[in-house]
Parts: structure tokens; sequence; C-alpha cells
């Protein structure tokens, strides 16, 4: 059992799940509301992450934020350090992987709420703002809590990215499952049980929760409708 | 005429059909060197070489777990033996290859001049990330972490340590210019990606334990004639000098 990896996993995740609401509130209610034609291309490039391999998202996270990229230097510029093999860049990258896993539900839920509601409220003078702080947000309260346990269930599981931006750093980029694939490759299988087994109950019991939720209280929902 | 094509088709379909596959594991440094060497013995024989590169750990418990390899070079000696202890590997196939070196490898980017700096290049400010394969899983990881005990380094520069997940990973971090500087394989700094992108200065061979890097035959392997027959090729004149020319040195034959 390596405590610092898991206390790392979990901050990752609870970081990468906060800013992945920052973010997929207002994208989710954005594409839950959006009229415009074209609305369907940055659907799929949201749920690419779904489907791109991770090795070919690191591919992309490692050349951006290289040195040799404008994105590189101008975190250089602003900072005097890079991103990768730091704790920074694991977090760049799980926001990009874990995105869908966030926005999906958030757009799904809002999209869900009653346009009748959003109407007579806006006929009632109230701000958009208003509206969808004191409507579409508690309605849809159930998909937006689904899209933050699963973009933290997902970040918790991620590989693939953090082996190729992460350097394998103890403390800063070792991850969980880096710590678990090091220590079977080392064949040291005591050590990767007790690990793996800690990941397989907590994914277990969030999963869990989630879909024990969903059934007893119409909590959640899960992909587009 | 119809015989002649009939013919023709025969000789065509058993050309195939003595035509021999191996895979083979090989330790990431051998990324090229080995290709090189499979495709020149591809030629010669008609049989086909596939490759998979890693590190010699992660293969070593590949094998252990029944992966079906018929060769495995190794970046040590030290795996195949174990291998062989266990009764997975062929006893008589085991031999030394080659000898690895260890570099220290800068990309042209950075204005540090490795031949100049030798190993106090790595406490230069300007560096803050240097590269080296995983020393859990990797000899040249373990190779690089000797050498920075060595010259009594290992507290300036334990913390900007990152780690490939094999000595190739640990090559590209430093190539790509995300760390600026690794200890890596002298096989991937002669390869001609590495080569154009950068310089390197190599380590005297008495800072580090020498990477005598062995081969051997799984024992579960169905085409050990044609295994065989790679390894004589690899141990021939031709096979040493594709060694050299990568900057590894062939082990002296009887």
């Amino acid at each position: 059992m390596s405590l610092q990896a898991l206390l790392l996993t979990l901050r990752l995740a609870v970081l990468v799940s906060l800013i992945l609401m920052a973010i997929g509130l207002p994208l989710g209610y954005w594409l839950a509301s959006s009229r415009w034609r074209w609305k369907f291309v940055m659907e799929a490039v949201v749920a690419l992450p779904i489907v791109l391999p991770p090795t070919v998202l690191g591919y992309y996270v490692l050349v951006a934020i290289g040195p040799m990229s404008p994105v590189g230097r101008w975190y250089y510029k602003l900072t005097g350090g890079s991103l990768a093999f730091t704790f920074r860049g694991l977090v760049v990258g799980s926001v990009l992987y874990s995105l869908p896993f966030a926005v999906q539900p958030i757009a799904a839920a809002f999209s869900a709420v009653d346009r009748n509601l959003l109407n007579a409220s806006s006929t009632l003078g109230a701000s958009p703002w208003r509206t969808f702080w004191q409507i579409v947000f508690p309605l849809g309260l159930p998909g937006v809590l689904t899209g933050f346990v699963l973009s933290f269930a997902h970040t918790l599981g991620e590989f693939g990215v953090v082996l190729m931006i992460g350097g394998n750093i103890p403390g800063a980029t070792r991850t969980i499952s880096i710590w678990i694939y090091d220590q079977v490759q080392s064949l040291n299988y005591a050590a990767a049980n007790q690990m793996a087994a800690v990941l397989l109950i907590v994914c277990f019991v969030i999963l869990t929760v989630l879909y024990g939720l969903r059934r007893t209280r119409k909590w959640g929902v899960w992909g587009w409708q | 005429m119809r015989k002649i094509l009939l013919l023709a088709f025969l000789a065509t379909i058993s050309g195939y059909l003595a035509a021999q596959q191996i895979t083979v594991a090989a330790a990431a440094d051998l990324n090229y060197a080995l290709t090189d060497l499979a495709q020149r013995f591809e030629r010669n024989t008609g049989n086909k070489v596939t490759l998979s590169f890693g590190a010699s750990g992660n293969l070593y418990s590949q094998i252990s777990n029944g992966a079906p390899f018929d060769l495995f070079f190794s970046a040590d000696e030290e795996y195949p033996k174990k291998l062989v202890a266990a009764g997975i590997a062929e006893a008589p196939s085991l031999k030394t290859y080659a000898t690895g070196h260890l570099v220290l490898w800068v990309p042209n980017s950075s204005g540090l001049d490795p031949a100049k700096l030798q190993i106090q290049l790595l406490t230069q400010p300007s560096v803050k990330r240097i590269a080296i394969a995983n020393p859990q899983h990797a000899p040249y990881g373990r190779a690089a972490v000797a050498a920075i005990e060595h010259y009594g380094l290992k507290d300036q520069v334990t913390s900007l340590l990152v780690y490939g997940e094999n000595v190739s990973q640990a090559a590209q971090f430093v190539q790509s210019g995300n760390a600026q500087a690794g200890l890596i394989a002298m096989s991937l700094a002669m390869s001609p990606p590495m080569q154009s992108a950068g310089k390197f200065w190599e380590l005297p061979p008495d800072a580090y334990p020498e990477l005598k890097q062995a081969v051997v035959i799984v024992s579960s392997s169905k085409q050990k004639k044609t295994a065989q027959a790679f390894l004589d090729f690899v141990f021939s004149a031709e096979g040493a000098a594709v060694f050299k020319q990568f900057g590894l040195t062939p082990a002296a034959h009887p």
C-alpha cells in the first residue's frame, strides 16, 4: 500500500471533478438550450475522450505542453516552469480525459427540464441567470451530481494519460494506477493486490451509491435524452 | 502451360510455408539496433521477425506469466538467468550478446555542452528535469541511479528525476524537450532521430555496473530452429557490426 499514491490520486480526482463542474455547468447548459445548427459538432467534440485511446490524448497533451508548442512557451513565460511531469499537468490532462463524464449527464439533465417552466420564469421577469439557479439547476441537480461522481471515479482509474505525461514522480504524478502497474511489473503481487482491492472497493461503493440513489429517487440521467 | 502455372503456384506456396515467423521480446535500448538486424535477417532468409520492445523487467514478468515469445533480448543478464532458473527459458541458449553504455543526452535547444560539463551538467540551474528509465524494472534506469550515486549527486538531483516507463520513453521525454537532460542508452542516442536532435557525453565505465546484455530462447517456443538461426545471425560478424554502429559493444566470440 502506498498512502502517498492514494492521497495524491484522491487530491487529483477531487480537484478535477470540481474544475469539471465549473466547465460542465455552463457547457452542459449551453448544449441543452442552444438552437445552433452546428451544435452536434460540439457534442461530438465533448464525446471524443470516450472513444479516443488515452495514449492519443496523452500524446497530444504532451506535445501541447512541451517547450516547442505555443501553449508550452506561453505557460513558461507566465510561470517559469513547464506543465510536463507536474501535478498541474496531470490536472490538465485529466480534465480533458473526464470531460464527457461530467458534461453529458449535466446536459442530459438540463435538457429534460420542462421548457414551459423556463418560459413562465422569463415571462414573470426573471433574468436568465436567476432562471438558471432557481429552476434549471435545482431540477437538474441529480444529473449534476452524477456528472461530479462519474468524473471523480473516472479520474481515479486514469492510467494511459498519466503514463504519457506524468513521469512517475512519487508525490507528484505517481497515481494509484501507475503504482499498481509498477508493483505488478516488479512481481510484487501482494502489494498490487492490496491497492487494487482498495481501488475496486472505492469504485464499487461510489457506483453502488450512485445507482442506488437513481433507483430510489429517480436521480441521475445517464446519456442523452 | 497449366502445369507450369501450377508448378509456379506450388513453388510460391511452399516458399511461404517454409518461411517461419518468430516473436522476439527485446529491451527498449535495442529499438533501432534489433530492428535493423531483424530486417537484414528477414531479407537473407525470408523468415519473419516480430519485435516487441519494453523495459526488460516488464518483458521478464510477461514471459514469466506465459507470454508467447520465442526469444528474449534483455538489457541485463539477471532477468534471462532468472528465467532459466525458473525453467521457463533454455539454459544452453543463455548468452551475452553485447555490452551497453550509458550516456548523458541533451537536446540541441539546450545551451549546455555535455562534452565540457560532463556529469556536472545535471546540476546546472537550467536543468529542471532529468529523464531516466524506471529503475524498478529497467536495467538502464538502475545504471543511471548508480551513476548519480557514484558522482555523489543523489541529494542534488533526485528531486529532478522523471521516470520513463522504459529507456525509450525516457529518451522521448528528453528528445521532446520536456526534460532538459537524460541518462539514456547510447544505442538510442546513436539512432537517427536522436542523433540529429541533440548531443551526448558517454559516462566512463567505472561510473556504473557494467551493462552486460544477455539473450535466451524461451522454452515454450515452437520455433526454436528459426530462433537459433536468428541468434546465429545476431552473433555473426554482420550482427556485431550493426551493434557497433548503434553504440553497443558486441560480445567477444569464442
